[in-house]
């Protein structure tokens, strides 16, 4: 078995793969928190999906896809926010629209596009073992990128999550801090889409975050925590996938699964144990 | 109550002059005046739909008057609700948000450090203070989804305290604690009202007019005299139907009352 490891250790691919594994959780971990706290799952989900299109676009030129994806989510991320605040149109609604013009931009521009293209579906799927030397630079950036933007803007951030109305009338910029917090939400969901694929990005956004909330009743110490669920799932979920020849997004994605569903049965047994030791109340 | 109204200053802390507000054409406030003097407790009440949460969301900017002109201390909204120390209903709140006590106080000085700065000692220091007045201080490591809905109010007591200001705002402080709470909430804004103007409203009649200075009643227009009784003339003008109606639970606490006040003068 360590002897397999240690092999499996000689490739590029694998070394990769499990650095951006442990790239890839710290903005999870951290922006995920946000997405649970504020209840914007599904606003990723929309951004998501509206990157595809970015994707298309970025064949359609003949330019890095990613970089199409990049444009597509901030654009996705921010336009929704702004319009969303502005007009008072209902959230889902909205979020569907994006969802569902994003994808199908991007399935048009692919069309429209010559060529072969063996890649796309890892952009669906994600390809966590094929990440260039060359990724991991720019995940350390996007990561010191999220972080140090969460530490400037850490107690608006909180502010807007936790009382939008306190914050305003405290003339915190609501509208802005919304949008800042839209555009790390994006660049979170490129990141992610590279291991997991977009269709699973909302799974590591939310489940690490979702495990964290119910030990931790702190924010930063949240977002610690799911950091390091999310360091583990994709650690253990990358070799799971490897030793059993298994889609590594998926395998990861099922790990984590399987991990909420285990916080929320022990969770369940906790306050059943309580309260039939707690005498009732006379 | 002679003295009480000694202690009011003679300082306009809200100025609201022929207001008119509302929703997409509705006008929700119709020509409303109100004086809030420094050192007044005022309470409002009225009928749900009547305008009290509009009147409330025009004070604190969140939404602009269609006509008429709203001061705070002498300053247009956006300035002048800094001064205002917002304690909002209980109800709005996920109690699995991950936070404790102190962080949820802390936003009182959201105001004063703006963008980019941290808080300071000093901050911490107003923030100590605040909550060592509601007597949350040794909870400050609790988590606020924990705490009880009578604890949880006197934390956003303390938060809206921590801004230092000038007025305090309340908004149905007590529509989801039990009345034993609402009593110590009552006897805690009663000493704060020594330093600091309160203006609150609430559906809760009785309640309501037997803890505070001045009463108005607010359905559309506000009745409004700058007296602490709430006469049936104001509530039938107010309410638009039979008081039995509207005084539900507590008849006892509103008329005899009311009818005692009347005797005194």
């Amino acid at each position: 078995m360590i002897d397999a490891v240690l092999e499996a250790l000689q490739f590029v691919f694998m070394r990769n793969a499990l650095l951006t594994g442990l790239l890839v959780s710290v903005a999870c971990g951290v922006i995920g928190t946000f997405v649970v706290v504020k209840r914007i799952v599904f606003v990723s989900g929309g951004i998501a999906h509206a990157a595809y299109g970015g994707i298309g676009l970025g064949y359609f030129l003949g330019l890095d896809p990613v970089l199409g994806a990049v444009v597509f989510s901030l654009a996705a991320g921010l336009g929704m926010g702004a319009v969303q605040r502005r007009t008072g149109e209902r959230a889902d609604t909205l979020i569907g629209v994006m969802w569902a013009i994003g994808m199908a931009t991007g399935i048009i521009l692919v069309d429209l596009s010559p060529g072969y293209k063996a890649d796309l579906l890892s952009y669906l799927f994600g390809s966590i073992l094929a990440v260039p030397t060359s990724d991991l630079m720019v995940m350390v950036v996007l990561d010191v990128l999220i972080v140090g933007s969460v530490l400037i803007f850490y107690k608006e951030l909180l502010a807007i999550s936790f009382d939008e109305v306190f914050a305003t009338v405290e003339n915190v910029p609501v509208g802005a801090m919304y949008l800042v917090l839209m555009g790390l939400v994006a660049l979170t969901v490129v990141m992610l889409m590279r291991v997991v694929g977009l269709i699973l990005v909302i799974a590591m956004l939310t489940i690490p975050a979702a495990i964290a909330g119910r030990l931790v009743k702190d924010m930063k110490h949240m977002m610690i925590l799911a950091s390091g669920f999310g360091m583990f799932f994709m650690t253990a979920g990358l070799w799971l996938s490897y030793f059993l020849n298994l889609t590594s997004g998926a395998t990861i994605i099922l790990l984590a699964g399987l991990g909420y569903l285990v916080s929320l049965s022990l969770q369940w047994l906790g306050t059943r144990s309580r309260r039939l030791n707690t005498p009732a109340k006379g | 109550m002679a003295d009480e109204a000694r202690k009011m200053g003679s300082r306009e802390v809200i100025a609201v002059r022929h207001l008119w507000a509302g929703y997409d054409g509705e006008m929700v406030l119709q020509d409303v005046n109100l004086s809030v003097q420094e050192l007044d407790f005022i309470g409002i009440v009225g009928p749900n739909g009547g305008g009290k949460t509009t009147l409330l969301k025009v004070l604190l900017g969140l939404i602009h008057p269609t006509r008429g002109q709203v001061r705070i201390m002498g300053r247009p909204i956006e300035e002048g609700r800094r001064h205002v120390g917002y304690v909002p209903q209980l109800t709005e709140f996920d109690s699995d948000f991950p936070i404790n006590v102190w962080d949820v106080a802390c936003m009182g000085r959201l105001g004063d450090r703006g963008l980019l700065h941290r808080y300071t000692k000093e901050d911490e220091g107003i923030v100590a203070t605040a909550l060592e007045q509601v007597d949350m201080l040794d909870q400050r490591h609790r988590p606020f989804g924990d705490l009880s809905g009578g604890q949880r109010q006197r934390v956003y007591v303390a938060r809206a305290l921590a801004t230092e200001p000038a007025v305090l705002l309340l908004d149905e402080p007590l529509a989801s604690v039990d009345p034993r709470v609402s009593s110590n909430i009552y006897d805690l804004l009663k000493r704060l009202n020594d330093k600091v103007t309160i203006v609150m409203v609430s559906h809760d009649v009785g309640a309501i007019s037997s803890h505070v200075k001045t009463v108005g009643c607010l359905n559309r227009r506000l009745f409004y005299h700058g007296g602490d009784a709430l006469t049936q003339e104001m509530l039938e003008l107010a309410y638009q139907c039979p008081i039995d109606l509207i005084a539900h639970g507590v008849p006892h606490r509103v008329f005899p009352d009311h009818a005692a006040h009347g005797g005194d003068k």
